[in-house]
């Protein structure tokens, strides 16, 4: 099968093999044979992004939607430097994505040449793993080995850097190899004698509750499938990460909502006073424990994820279970059931009758308005009419994003698509972009921020050009909302630099496009305009004028434990003390 | 100690021999790291350290397999129970990283490092610096009339030891290899 051809022509041929059928990139001199290649064929579609930031983040959109990796490609230089930001966000929420740069020629590396940068050097921390090709015979095999690493264990990205010589020179093209033939084989399955010691401590465990993560969604729709039937067989109660929303269903009725920093009341309190603690797929990020000395103190802690070092990093757990969560879980059920399907029922549903305590705090609760939007409001109606439809969410980042985790409801993985571990403000806008490109028929919504939406606008020209119908559902408070908050309640009020000031008419921006602009103001008009949004075929900047001081709450004040939140009514004076002014 | 009311000693069994990270005490393991020898495997083991605020005491690092090419790196580091099983994990987790061990843990190694002492003066001093490399079974590797330079090898300790002595008698110049660490046994 072997075959001769130009290195160029092997990444077109080794993206066909590996069942690539879209590419996100930016054109320059380093990357020319690939794209002069790229134009000879049909079967990858090239999305010319207008940035290369946004190249990565409509990958990563296209490959949390779809579980495939995503494909990017840039050029050398100024093209690689501006995908580091996305490749630092595809690593931290492990996000399987395959870059590849041009670089300088071979025998020009070192030479300070036009557009040359050490791409390999730069993106070496932000990425899982990444090459530089120094010989067109070494190409096949790399690429092949991008896709397998990229997708193997913790998912990651993995940037391949191209020098034009190796694009241009000929060598031997070899076709994909089996996965078993690579060395990296992380291990999936887990230790039997450590989830045989997990299932007997849930049997008599009090009060238990899964804390899940986006390693659930990673490891792909088995591994959801997998925790509905252990939840739902156990009877205990579920909490989830941002990352892992849609794993187990808002709707279903062991579901808690999201923990953490925003987190529900009830969510947060079940992992404060929980006994035992099945952490699935998550890694204890300071946006989950608060106060990491008065995280759960009273429980026993499994953990299960793919990677090694995420156990015992930031909280000791008694059960680290390494191995991929489909795995885990499958064994874990086929233990649980073969003991029998023991629970202690009795104290479960004492646990239960707590939780519905906790619920009935009501903590999302805001003060709605006849005049002003609502940011909540808005996206309570956002959910209200968008429910039921083939319906994808991504967002920016700050106070839409929480509230967007908090109101809109995610019954399937792989609908929600933001920025987690980085917190990347830009990254909804491309990653709609990819999201769309993945599912042309679907409704593809970006809940934006007006400053995060403003860092990638610029991808308006690539939702255009290809006729993707992205809805931008832009909570406009004319400020930096989360910045603004924060200031507010440890800055003194002293609001430094958190305005959106000289903002665009969006709705002119909009048209500037050749897309549709809708602005809305008042409550009684929103859901019209949003109806308006969803029926009109084409992109949309939908500018919703919302309440400009409104807090994001709950809120665990940094340095303050799970059972130390704030509700939206509560002084916030002194909420955050000197210790916990320094964390982020 | 065990405010948290944890279970002892239940992560022993694993695959990955997590051992409870309570403790606050600084330890000093060596790790012996085979990877391959690939373009930046050395950066990205050194930016791990860095990046991540590891402290490295002492590093060396050869291929030792040419037809497999795989080399070798030998880490001498320090830090809590918990960091050492970090640095484990994290190394265990870069690509090209084949192996992990921690020679500290693992039983009784032999460690060895090689110095070359340069040390200059004339006189009673010069003698004297003989002697003590005499007793020190350092071999002289080259001389002037004014100079000896001195190869030695032995434990980190005993350099230090031996540098130690040099300094008043005209120590000049110092060059040191690193740990290079094997298990002992079979094994």
């Amino acid at each position: 099968m072997a075959r001769q051809m130009s290195g160029a022509k092997m990444v077109v041929q080794a993206l066909r093999d590996q069942g690539v059928d879209t590419v996100f990139g930016y054109p320059g001199g380093a990357v020319l044979p690939i794209y002069d290649e790229i134009f000879q064929q049909n079967d990858i579609r090239h999305i010319l992004v207008r940035h290369e930031q946004a190249a990565v983040h409509a990958a990563e959109g296209y490959a949390r939607s779809t579980g495939k990796p995503g494909v990017a490609l840039v050029t050398s230089g100024p093209g690689a430097t501006n995908a580091v930001t996305g490749l630092t966000d595809a690593l931290m929420d492990s996000i399987p994505l395959i870059v590849l740069s041009g670089q300088v020629p071979t025998f020009m590396i070192g030479t300070d040449g036009f557009q040359e940068a050490d791409t390999v050097g730069i993106t070496r921390p932000c990425t899982k793993h990444n090459w530089l090709v120094q010989d067109t015979e070494d190409l096949p095999r790399l690429l092949h080995a991008a896709f397998h690493v990229a997708t193997s264990g913790r998912p990651g990205p993995v940037l391949v850097d191209i020098p034009k010589d190796v694009q241009f020179a000929t060598g031997t093209y070899t076709p994909k190899p089996k996965a078993s033939e690579f060395r990296y084989q992380p291990p999936v399955k887990g230790d039997m004698e450590e989830i045989t010691e997990l299932v007997a401590a849930l049997e008599t465990a009090k009060k238990p509750v899964f804390y899940t993560g986006g390693g659930v969604i990673n490891s792909g729709p088995a591994a959801s499938q997998l925790l509905r039937e252990l939840v739902e067989a156990t009877g205990a109660p579920i909490t989830s990460t941002l990352m892992g929303l849609g794993a187990y269903p808002a709707s279903g009725d062991k579901w808690l909502g999201m923990l953490g920093m925003h987190g529900l009341y009830e969510a947060n309190m079940a992992m404060h006073d929980c006994d035992l603690m099945i952490c699935v797929g998550a890694r204890f990020d300071d946006r989950i424990t608060g106060r990491t000395d008065a995280f759960s103190p009273h429980s026993v802690k499994a953990h299960i994820d793919i990677d090694p070092s995420s156990i015992n990093k930031i909280i000791h757990v008694d059960f680290p279970i390494v191995g991929d969560v489909a795995h885990v879980l499958e064994d874990l059920l086929r233990v649980w059931k073969a003991r029998g399907r023991k629970m202690d029922r009795e104290a479960l549903a004492k646990w239960w009758q707590r939780i519905e305590g906790w619920k009935t705090k009501n903590c999302l609760a805001y003060r709605n308005s006849e005049t002003i939007i609502k940011p909540q409001y808005a996206l309570e109606r956002l959910e209200a009419l968008t429910k039921g439809m083939d319906r994808y969410i991504t967002t920016e980042v700050g106070q839409h994003q929480m509230w967007a985790a908090q109101f809109l409801h995610f019954d399937d993985p792989n609908r929600w698509m933001t920025s987690g571990g980085l917190g990347t403000m830009g990254y909804g806008f491309p990653a709609s972009v990819g999201v769309q490109q993945a599912h042309p028929g679907a409704l593809v919504i970006n809940v934006a921020g007006e400053a995060s939406w403003l860092m990638n606008m610029q991808e308006m020209g690539t939702a255009m050009q290809y006729g993707l119908p992205v809805k931008q559902f832009i909570l406009n408070n004319e400020r930096l909302g989360m910045v603004r908050q924060w200031q507010q309640l440890l800055h003194g009020e002293r609001y430094s630099s958190s305005w959106s000031e000289s903002l665009p008419d969006f709705v002119k921006l909009a048209e500037a496009f050749g897309a549709k602009g809708i602005q809305c103001s008042d409550p009684a008009d929103l859901d019209d305009a949003i109806m308006e949004m969803i029926n009109y075929d084409g992109p949309v900047i939908f500018d919703c004028l919302v309440e400009k001081h409104e807090n994001c709450f709950p809120m665990i004040p940094s340095g303050k434990a799970h059972n130390e939140m704030l509700l939206g009514d509560a002084s916030t004076e002194g909420a955050i003390q000197a210790g916990g002014a320094v964390l982020v | 100690m065990n405010a948290l009311k944890l279970k002892k000693g239940s992560t022993s069994h694993s695959a990955y021999n997590l051992r409870p990270t309570f403790s606050d005490t600084i330890e000093q393991h060596t790790l012996a790291v085979v990877v391959d020898n690939e373009a930046g495997v050395l950066a990205r083991v050194i930016g791990l350290f860095s990046g991540r605020g590891y402290n490295i005491e002492s590093l060396t690092v050869a291929e030792v397999d040419h037809t497999g090419k795989r080399s070798r790196i030998t880490i001498v580091t320090r830090g809590t129970p918990q960091v050492i099983e970090q640095i484990k994990a994290q190394l265990g987790r870069i690509v090209p990283v084949h192996q992990v061990n921690d020679l500290t843990v693992e039983g009784p190694t032999v460690e060895r490092e090689l110095a070359l002492i340069k040390v200059a003066g004339d006189g009673d001093k010069r003698v004297e610096a003989l002697r003590l490399a005499d007793i020190f079974r350092a071999k002289v590797v080259d001389s002037t009339l004014s100079s000896f330079t001195f190869e030695l090898t032995g434990t980190p300790d005993k350099i230090d030891a031996f540098a130690e002595l040099m300094r008043p008698l005209g120590l000049a110049e110092l060059a040191r290899t690193g740990v290079a660490a094997l298990s002992r046994g079979e094994g």
